[in-house]
């Protein structure tokens, strides 16, 4: 055999044990919270290429024309080579903030170019914010479930993360109400609230128009300030569209993020915060010592994409697309998971959040999953408190039709085992939640109540 | 000299193989070795035939790497590799037969009965869970009898949380264990040949128990090497840790799991490919025993019968 030369890389000399007691000694108090998980680890497998995972958040980017993205970035380098390799300002090109004022313009919002702030994607967006507003301590109010890459920029800053319970239209606002009266009643003020209010992720619920508008007043009343995400709102499949907080805030208190990556590319990681000019001034400046500026490379990118007038038209195919998707999982769970099961329906977005008889811990399902090469997201990924231990986040948007078929098929069959085993271990009518048909999620507030971390005993851990 | 470095696979471990090996392969290049790494999967046996490696380290943990597959395709292939034959491997993989041969061998072990799914699903052994409940008290422990690093492991502390935590633990295996729970000190006797390393106490922070998150993460859970023990504790540890390898049949390497309890040391299982992350309790050891890693990794080929 010919050897392959190596080329030359001098590798870090492994650290001792002593080392490790010294970096553990040295790390920010913050890194206590900052965990990795089991969950972690499953995740390894599931990207071996025989799984099927439901468990991304992808967008199907093979649906972008590779010739037009040649011809696109052709033109960046023959007209502006120069600038686009250049460091560029940090709060983003005038242009890319007009090709951000036509996105948001498509949901009804009116944005001054000058509140927004170009980020480095929408995740960059949330932690900025985060960074600006919240000291060690501070209450921040989300969802229930949340987004689960909320979870760990608000545990970075020491949060004081309070989840409110949501229903078929969104987070309840009567329990949001209850929880800032008991906050007031502390003397604690909440840094914010953050909200993914359209197709939720991961509970693909949309917050009905009459609570953004109790949301918005108690904001105003309470001189709180809400963190709008809105990564999915022009990925709708049916339904009103509801006016977003942002419009019927007037962005006094409402804080905006949004992002290019499900209605263009996550690849090209462009997003954005519009705020009011006192927070935007110091999200600016934690920007620039984040990283400077976002890539100008892809905002020369967006800029040509853009003039090119055919984003719409793009955002159409994948609406199409994802659509077909989302009814392919839809009748795949009515066909395959057993009667105790319940799902949301959303209107948009890319995610399904089902939830199964509380005895059943989906991380120790995912394991059992895994054996059948399927995956899907642990739903206590969306927690902070150890709930939601029975539900689970399914992904539509970046599977074909067979393998969502295929996938919750092999799903099904798991859970099934499991409540077979369960029912031949304790039998007794309460304990098992059979219900005659598989009902969709009418009321969330039911499952939420459901929602329970079933390892408590001994504070044992998997 | 080259050396095959088998990992990854299907484990639900895979992770944690991965990270072993990325150090064990830094350490075979720094004692220069060419190491060749090998993420194991259908074309193993054609991958080895190929490359013919002078001895295969496998870093494999879990069902699958750690339960004598890999080291039973070595043997037929003829090549040498590390850690404790096939046969070994699979008793100390499956908690059920380490179990009875520990018991054999006279080791202190705490009392448990195994079932499997077919057993509650065609022979009514759930109405027997009570008696078995009354044997073994409570809290109790429900582990999946194959697989490592605590997944699945649950702990019941009352009859109704029984039925949910073998669900749980029937999700990793067909066949899970009921355990007494021992309550005590968290040891592990790392053992390489016939030598045990210093012992390691793990102790968690804020009283979690020593769970898979903890045993990852460099921070997560506090390590005393070598452990705070009077002579006549350590003795009688040690003293169980090599019976138990004996018991098992581990030759090479392995880690041994005790819990010290006021009434003397309980083995719970042996570890027949134990970790090598950085985290890992075995090269903690080693390290209190004076040796690097690289020399650990030099012992390690050499038990392989290897003359490096």
């Amino acid at each position: 055999m010919t050897e392959v030369p190596q080329p030359p890389h001098k590798r870090r000399a492994h650290t001792s044990t002593r080392d490790l007691e010294r970096y553990a000694g040295l790390f920010a108090e913050r890194t206590t919270v900052m965990r990795s998980s089991a969950m972690r680890d499953l995740m390894a497998v599931t990207a071996r290429p025989e799984v099927i995972s439901l468990a991304g958040g992808l967008p199907d980017t093979s649906t972008f024309p590779a010739e037009s993205l040649a011809a696109q970035m052709s033109r960046v380098a023959a007209e502006s080579a120069a600038a686009a390799l250049q460091y560029g300002p940090t709060e983003g090109f005038d242009e890319t903030k007009d090709c951000i004022v036509e996105v948001m313009a498509a949901e009804g919002m009116l944005p001054d170019p000058d509140d927004i702030v170009v980020t480095t994607g929408g995740q960059q967006a949330i932690d900025l914010v985060a960074k600006t507003l919240i000291d060690p301590g501070d209450v921040v109010i989300c969802e229930a479930p949340t987004y689960p890459g909320a979870v760990p920029v608000f545990c970075s800053y020491q949060a004081d993360v309070r989840q409110v319970e949501m229903d078929a239209e969104g987070m309840r606002i009567d329990l949001l109400e209850e929880l800032l009266a008991e906050l007031r009643a502390a003397g604690r003020r909440p840094k914010f609230i953050y909200t993914v209010p359209t197709f939720q992720n991961p509970g693909g619920v949309t917050l009905s128009l009459e609570r953004r508008a109790r949301l918005v007043e108690l904001a105003q009343e309470h001189e709180l300030l809400v963190v709008e995400d809105n990564p999915y709102g022009l990925l709708r499949y049916g339904g009103e569209a509801p006016a977003p907080l942002y419009q019927l805030d007037g962005g006094d208190f409402v804080i905006y993020l949004g992002t290019f990556s499900k209605i263009l590319s996550p690849g090209i990681r462009l997003g954005w915060v519009v705020a009011p000019p006192p927070v935007l001034e110091k999200v600016v400046l934690g920007k620039g010592a984040a990283d400077l500026c976002t890539s100008t490379l892809t905002q020369f990118f967006v800029r040509q994409y853009f003039a090119e007038g055919g984003w719409k038209n793009y955002v159409g195919d994948l609406v199409g697309l994802y659509r077909g998707r989302r009814d392919t999982m839809l009748a795949a769970l009515a066909e395959h998971f057993p009667a105790a099961a319940t799902w949301t329906e959303p209107e948009g977005g890319l995610f399904i959040w089902a939830t199964l008889p509380e005895y059943i811990d989906t991380e120790d399902l995912l394991a059992k999953a895994l054996r059948s090469d399927v995956a899907f997201v642990p739903g206590r990924a969306a927690y902070v408190d150890g709930r939601g231990a029975n539900s689970m986040r399914l992904n539509f948007s970046g599977v074909t039709d067979a393998e969502i078929r295929e996938g919750i098929a092999r799903i099904g069959r798991v859970i099934r085992e499991q409540v077979e085993l369960y029912e031949t271990l304790a039998p007794g009518p309460a304990e098992v939640p059979s219900t005659a048909a598989p009902r969709p999620a009418a009321d969330e507030a039911d499952e939420a109540d459901n929602v329970f971390p079933l390892r408590k005993a001994g504070g044992a851990n998997g | 000299m080259k050396v095959a470095v088998l990992k990854g696979g299907r484990s639900l471990e895979r992770g944690v193989s991965l990270r072993s090996a990325a150090r064990v392969e830094d350490a075979l290049e720094r004692l220069g070795h060419e190491a060749l790494p090998i993420d194991v999967g259908p074309d193993l046996v054609k991958r080895l035939r190929a490359e013919r490696p002078e001895v295969a380290f496998v870093a494999m943990h879990g069902v699958g790497g750690e339960d004598g597959t890999a080291q039973e395709l070595l043997e037929i292939l003829g090549i040498p590799f590390t850690g404790p034959d096939a046969a070994a491997c699979a008793r100390c993989i499956d908690k059920v037969m380490a179990k009875a041969a520990m018991r054999g061998g006279g080791i202190p072990t705490p009392d448990s009965f195994a079932f499997t799914q077919t057993a509650f699903r065609e022979l009514g052994a759930a109405d027997a869970l009570a008696d078995l409940e009354g044997t073994l008290g409570f809290p109790l422990v429900v582990k999946p009898s194959r697989g490592g690093s605590s997944l699945g492991i649950k702990f019941a502390g009352a009859p109704a949380e029984v039925p949910g935590a073998l669900v749980a633990a029937f999700s990793y295996d067909d066949r899970v264990m009921l355990e007494r729970y021992a309550a005590g000190r968290e040891l592990a006797v790392s053992v390489l040949g016939t030598e045990p390393l210093p012992i390691v106490e793990a102790i968690p922070d804020g009283g979690d128990r020593y769970d898979f998150e903890a045993r990852y993460e460099i921070g997560r859970t506090r390590f005393v090497c070598p452990a705070d023990l009077s002579p006549t504790e350590r003795a009688a540890v040690t003293d169980a840790a090599l019976a138990t390898c004996k018991a098992l049949g581990c030759e090479g390497f392995a880690r041994v799991d005790i819990i010290l309890a006021a009434d003397g040391p309980w083995v719970l299982e042996a570890n027949a490919i134990p970790g090598l992350t950085d985290t890992s309790l075995l090269p903690q050891a080693a390290e209190a025993a004076g040796m690097s890693f690289e020399e650990l990794v030099e012992r390690i080929l050499h038990l392989a019968g290897l003359q490096v």
